[in-house]
């Protein structure tokens, strides 16, 4: 094998039973680092009689508990640390108002260990250090900027932090700095193509565009294929979440089946959601995660809510990291639009607020031009008011306090009262009619 | 000297219409007038009929989002230029207008609106000798 094709070839090129002597080793040192270093896990552990030193085998990782979004939330903002404060060097923490956010902490160590992943990740796809790599993720907290950022500079690729938005703008600089990398989620990437067909620009004729990545936002194998076609590029799904750092979690590589998912960082295992059994390779499930590179919050089987399955069997380019299948949905109620994550308990409240409405709603995300979008309609009262401006003023104060609540701009339609369908017992909140999966 | 007029909130789907009138109609309720006012997402059904109070009620125990409001019906001859006439008072006046429609009953024109002001504009319509119209 070509040691050129890999970033860390140490850790990239290992076989199966070296990859599960490095997991035991890291893990028993996570669990050891947890125990004596936060408080949250060493109650945990001993609520049931468990020691560090019980974790001898891979296999005993079951006995340790899940943990969970709730966990994170019941010890906001630093309960979980597993580190002195004055170790951590930066956190990132969720969206949204109307539940304690979650607050992931990093050290030094753990960001430098972070961008090398999402290095070895754009390696992965052929990005090398003449490449332009042109981020459009909004910085700030959201995961996906500032991840890109530090693992495309440890890659020593020339970095244009464009961020979100500002269309025109992100073309200008695609043309001035021969761009060649794109981050982007997959309806953006739609979005600058149709921008780039009303401006003229062929991006095959006046682009050097080669290679988008793209992920944070469910998209199907034809969506990916669509937009390869739009751009002339190679597409590559990306996974992460906040939880496990941001991007850099798991990568497709160049063969496009399936995502790597770096077993030097963290321990994968596939469960029944109802039963909490694992389910064997091929097999859909919820995704767990325990992370055994981090310093300042490891996490300890966290239960992701992600649905996938493991693919089995070997990829052909030489990586014996296990593949992730895209994600298949979520088991619970997580939205994930333009790669914000929402619930939907965050617009309820919202509109529970307006005396002008009923209580039932309906969530509707569904594809429209290649733009993933979100209508919310909502149920008028009894107190509804012949009154044209009113009613749009209302609108707008509904979508105005969704936006400052999700982070996206929802269209908010007023219904009659009665006229949302309902299901036996269970309003149905939320119905998902993009093209996906 | 005002009328009763339902205001009926509508989706915009098919047989939204129908379930209103349907009500009515199983209650013996005449419609004299009606209009829609419509937006991209909603319309707003307004109504003079019969039995304007009852109407209400059963409307609202059938789940329809509707309002009952006070609003002007004007009798004019039907000649052309009356509506000129009237509105343009209206407008010497500064009464504002929400919304108006009209139509015509046993020969007469009969011009229905809505404005903020009941007391202004009763005193208006007296003072310019203005029909009131009983529906």
């Amino acid at each position: 094998m070509d040691k050129s094709s890999f970033f860390n070839p140490e850790f990239e090129t290992l076989d199966r039973k070296q990859i599960e002597a490095l997991q035991l080793e890291r893990l028993k040192a996570t669990v050891a680092h947890c125990y004596n270093g936060s408080a949250f896990y060493k109650a945990r552990f001993d609520s049931i009689g468990l020691k560090p030193e019980d974790i001898k085998t891979l296999d005993d990782l079951r006995r340790v508990p899940f943990t969970t979004k709730q966990d994170l939330r019941d010890t906001y903002p630093f309960g979980m640390a597993s580190v002195p404060l004055d170790k951590c060097v930066r956190l990132h923490s969720s969206s949204g108002t109307t539940g304690n956010p979650t607050v992931i902490l990093h050290t030094q160590r753990d960001l430098d260990q972070w961008a090398n992943a999402v290095a070895r990740c754009l390696w992965m796809v052929g990005c090398r250090p003449d490449d332009v790599f042109q981020n459009t993720s909004g910085y700030g907290m959201f995961t996906g900027g500032l991840g890109f950022q530090y693992g495309a500079e440890k890659l020593g690729m020339l970095t244009v932090p464009a961020a979100a938005g500002n269309t025109l703008r992100q073309l200008k600089f695609f043309k001035d700095f021969n761009t060649t990398v794109v981050h982007a989620i997959p309806s953006y990437a739609a979005r600058l193509y149709e921008v780039m067909v009303e401006k003229g620009i062929d991006p095959r004729r006046d682009l050097k565009l080669r290679t988008l990545v793209i992920g944070a936002e469910p998209h199907s194998e034809d969506t990916r294929r669509r937009i390869e076609d739009m751009l002339g590029v190679k597409a590559y799904n990306s996974f992460g979440m906040s939880e496990m750092c941001g991007p850099g979690v798991a990568f497709e590589c160049k063969e496009q089946n399936g995502m790597h998912i770096w077993e030097d960082y963290y321990i994968v295992e596939i469960v029944d959601p109802d039963t909490l059994e694992p389910v064997p390779d091929g097999e859909v499930g919820e995704l767990v995660l325990t992370t055994i590179n981090r310093e300042a919050m490891p996490l300890l089987r966290y239960r992701t809510r992600d649905l996938t399955r493991i693919l089995p069997g070997d990829c052909p380019c030489g990586r014996h990291h296990k593949r992730l299948d895209r994600m298949k949905g979520r088991s619970d109620d997580m939205i994930i639009l333009k790669g914000v994550n929402i619930f939907p308990i965050q617009i309820e409240t919202i509109l529970m607020q307006f005396k002008e409405l009923a209580s039932d709603y309906l969530i509707t995300l569904e594809t429209l031009e290649d733009n993933d979008a979100m209508t919310v309609d909502v149920e008028l009262s009894d107190m509804f008011i012949d009154d044209y401006a009113a009613l749009q003023r209302l609108e707008r104060e509904i979508t105005r306090q969704l936006h400052d609540e999700i982070l996206i701009t929802p269209k908010v339609r007023l219904v009659p009262k009665g006229s949302l369908p309902k299901s036996e017992g269970k309003a149905v909140r939320v119905k998902d009619l993009r093209k996906k999966y | 000297m005002t009328t009763k007029q339902l205001s009926v909130f509508l989706e915009n789907k098919s047989g939204s219409l129908v379930k209103v009138l349907d009500v009515l109609k199983s209650e013996g309720v005449q419609i004299i007038a009606s209009t829609i006012a419509d937006t991209a997402d909603y319309g707003i059904f307004r109504i003079i009929c019969s039995q304007p109070e009852h109407a209400y009620d059963v409307l609202r125990n059938a789940g329809v989002a509707v309002s009952l409001c006070d609003v002007f019906a004007i009798e004019l001859d039907d000649t052309p230029g009356r509506a000129a006439d009237t509105i343009g008072c209206f407008a010497k006046e500064g009464l504002s207008i929400a919304y108006l429609y009209s139509f015509l009953l046993e020969g007469k024109g009969v011009l229905i609106f809505r404005t903020d002001n009941i007391d202004r504009a009763t005193e208006i319509i007296s003072r310019y000798g203005f029909q009131f119209k009983l529906l």
